[in-house]
């Protein structure tokens, strides 16, 4: 069975919220009921098949071809399945994922990951600011799941971060790590300034000492176990962070703003 | 039925119902993990005095280790799961805590899950670490030489616990010889431990006593020095006994472990003084496992390659 397949068929003026077309919502529809699955399009609701050529049967594979970046909310609390994007993606791409893949080959804009509750987006890309970061409003980011970013990665990655796995092999901008409750975030780029900015537990993860701001102390040079257990875990990841293999690493503890039990891990 | 000469009995031993439990110990190497594990499987020989029955199942190498050191599988055992836990926290918390280098990990699968190091995080006083990894959560404790690392719960699963054979033999070097074979061989089987010193008990009891405190005494019926004053069970060329007790996972490894321990005493043979092979029971009413020796030693199944 061929994918079902959405295939953008003109360019965008307005947003598109594509929140409805998931495997699990879209599982026991035949063509016609989700060629005429409404979709808000700025503040009017139209058809899907208005925008998307719509070909392919299975509902557990979808793909957004042609995709842009005023796409949003593409794989919203997915529990099942598998999509891959072609093309850029909008915001909130993999908002409040629960299970299953996200795949996109392109670039996200802010909020991907929102509030990921579970399952593997793979970014073949860039993506915005607040990288599995909260609603607004929320207290509480991501809160399980892995994401993996091959380009960079904006400001305010993992704002609030609860709990989870954010892999970024770029750069990422600054404020990394801000507020963050725990979970683990790696860099293998550079990242900017204000890193663990108000961090009050959790693990980030870097290949070189960053500029710290005054409320984030060293803790000296270590070799780490858990180190062993956390890489044994990226083993099967696709990202280049599954080669990793050593456990000697620079400790800084902090935000002591907020707490300092969230840790900056320098890999020596 | 005779093996090599040596007689076994046509008796069987009884066997009960035990909560067990798997953990795997490891170190920077392997003689920290036994210190850690020996520590901890220490004062573990029966549930009558210590609580629970423990013992080291086997050496595991670095890549059967979840954290890729080397280490040793230890195996737990009680009458109940209430006492396992407690006294499975006591000991992680005296032996595997304090033992430098040490790390645990839950080493089986189960239903039930029991705390491993979920309440050893609080002598972090704060500053211990939660991790998850590929849904299992572990705990880092700052210790004064590093990190002590725990995963948080280990599995509990029903076991099986006082299998058993008796060695007769002409002398007592001779029936030690016999048990250390039989250690020897029965140490490769997986999933069983025998519990006591080398693996070894020579004070086996019966139920009762003369005494009203005493739950249970001395089994005079196999004391050699008493064969002119009891019912004795021991002919005149039989000068020593000493039996093997085995706690095991199922059944089948009690059955297993039974075979090729008595299979490895009887090799020694009459020869050199093993006269008879028996086994401890109470008339089969108190404990819902039998294992027939002449049942096992019939089991073709159980000789593995050999059969």
């Amino acid at each position: 069975m061929s994918a079902l397949t959405f295939s953008l068929k003109q360019e965008l003026i307005q947003k598109l919220d594509v929140s409805p077309i998931t495997p699990d919502k879209l599982s026991d529809k035949n063509i016609g009921e989700i060629s005429a699955t409404p979709l808000w399009y700025g503040k009017q609701q139209l058809r899907a098949d208005n925008f998307f050529l719509i070909s392919g049967l299975d509902t557990q594979n979808i793909v957004f071809d042609n995709c842009s970046a005023k796409v949003d909310y593409i794989g919203n609390g997915m529990k099942t399945g598998r999509i891959i994007v072609n093309g850029n993606a909008g915001a909130f791409l993999a908002f409040q994922l629960q299970k299953g893949e996200v795949t996109l080959n392109g670039n996200a804009a802010d909020f991907a990951a929102c509030a990921m509750a579970g399952g593997l987006l793979l970014v073949n890309g860039n993506v915005g600011d607040y990288l599995g970061g909260a609603l607004v409003g929320d207290r509480k980011g991501m809160r399980g799941g892995t994401v993996i970013v091959k380009g960079n990665a904006g400001e305010r990655t993992g704002d609030q971060m609860r709990r989870g796995l954010i892999l970024i092999e770029g750069n990422v901008g600054s404020y990394c790590g801000s507020r963050m409750l725990a979970g683990t975030i790696g860099v293998l780029g550079d990242v900017d300034e204000y890193i663990g900015y108000g961090m009050k537990r959790g693990t980030l993860l870097l290949t070189k000492t960053p500029k710290l701001h005054a409320t984030i102390q060293d803790c000296g040079t270590h070799t780490l176990p858990f180190l062993s257990l956390m890489f044994k875990s990226f083993r099967n990841l696709p990202s280049k962070f599954s080669k990793i293999n050593q456990n000697r690493v620079q400790r800084f503890a902090g935000d002591v703003g907020n707490d300092g039990k969230g840790e900056i891990l320098v890999l020596q | 039925m005779i093996i090599n000469g040596v007689q076994i009995d046509d008796t069987f031993a009884e066997a009960f119902n035990m909560r067990g439990t798997r953990v795997i110990i490891t170190a920077q190497n392997h003689k920290w993990a036994y210190n850690a594990a020996n520590a901890m499987t220490g004062f573990a020989t029966s549930v009558i005095g210590c609580g629970v029955e423990a013992g080291i199942e086997r050496e595991l190498t670095p890549d059967e280790t979840p954290d890729g050191r080397p280490g040793v599988a230890v195996l737990m055992f009680a009458m109940g799961s209430s006492v396992l836990m407690k006294q499975l926290e006591n000991r992680m918390g005296q032996t595997i805590l304090t033992c430098p280098t040490a790390a645990a990990f839950s080493g089986i699968e189960g239903n039930e899950r029991i705390n491993l190091g979920k309440n050893l995080r609080f002598f972090g006083d704060g500053f211990q670490i939660s991790k998850q990894f590929d849904g299992k959560r572990y705990w880092r404790v700052p210790v004064m030489d590093g990190e002590f690392i725990t995963e948080e719960t280990t599995g509990m699963v029903r076991a099986v616990g006082g299998g058993n054979f008796l060695v007769l033999a002409s002398s007592q070097p001779q029936a030690l010889a016999a048990c250390e074979a039989a250690i020897e061989a029965m140490k490769k089987i997986p999933n069983v431990i025998m519990p006591f010193p080398g693996g070894v008990v020579r004070s086996g009891s019966k139920v009762g006593s003369k005494y009203k405190a005493l739950f249970a005494s001395t089994n005079d019926a196999f004391c050699p020095t008493l064969k002119g004053l009891t019912k004795t069970q021991l002919s005149p060329d039989v000068e020593s006994v000493m039996e093997i007790v085995i706690d095991g996972l199922t059944e089948a490894d009690i059955r297993k472990a039974t075979f090729v321990g008595i299979e490895a005493a009887c090799k020694i043979g009459s020869a050199n003084g093993i006269k008879r092979i028996s086994a401890g029971n109470y008339g089969g009413k108190l404990g819902p496992f039998h294992f027939h020796l002449h049942d096992i030693m019939n089991d073709k199944t159980l000789g593995g390659e050999k059969a």
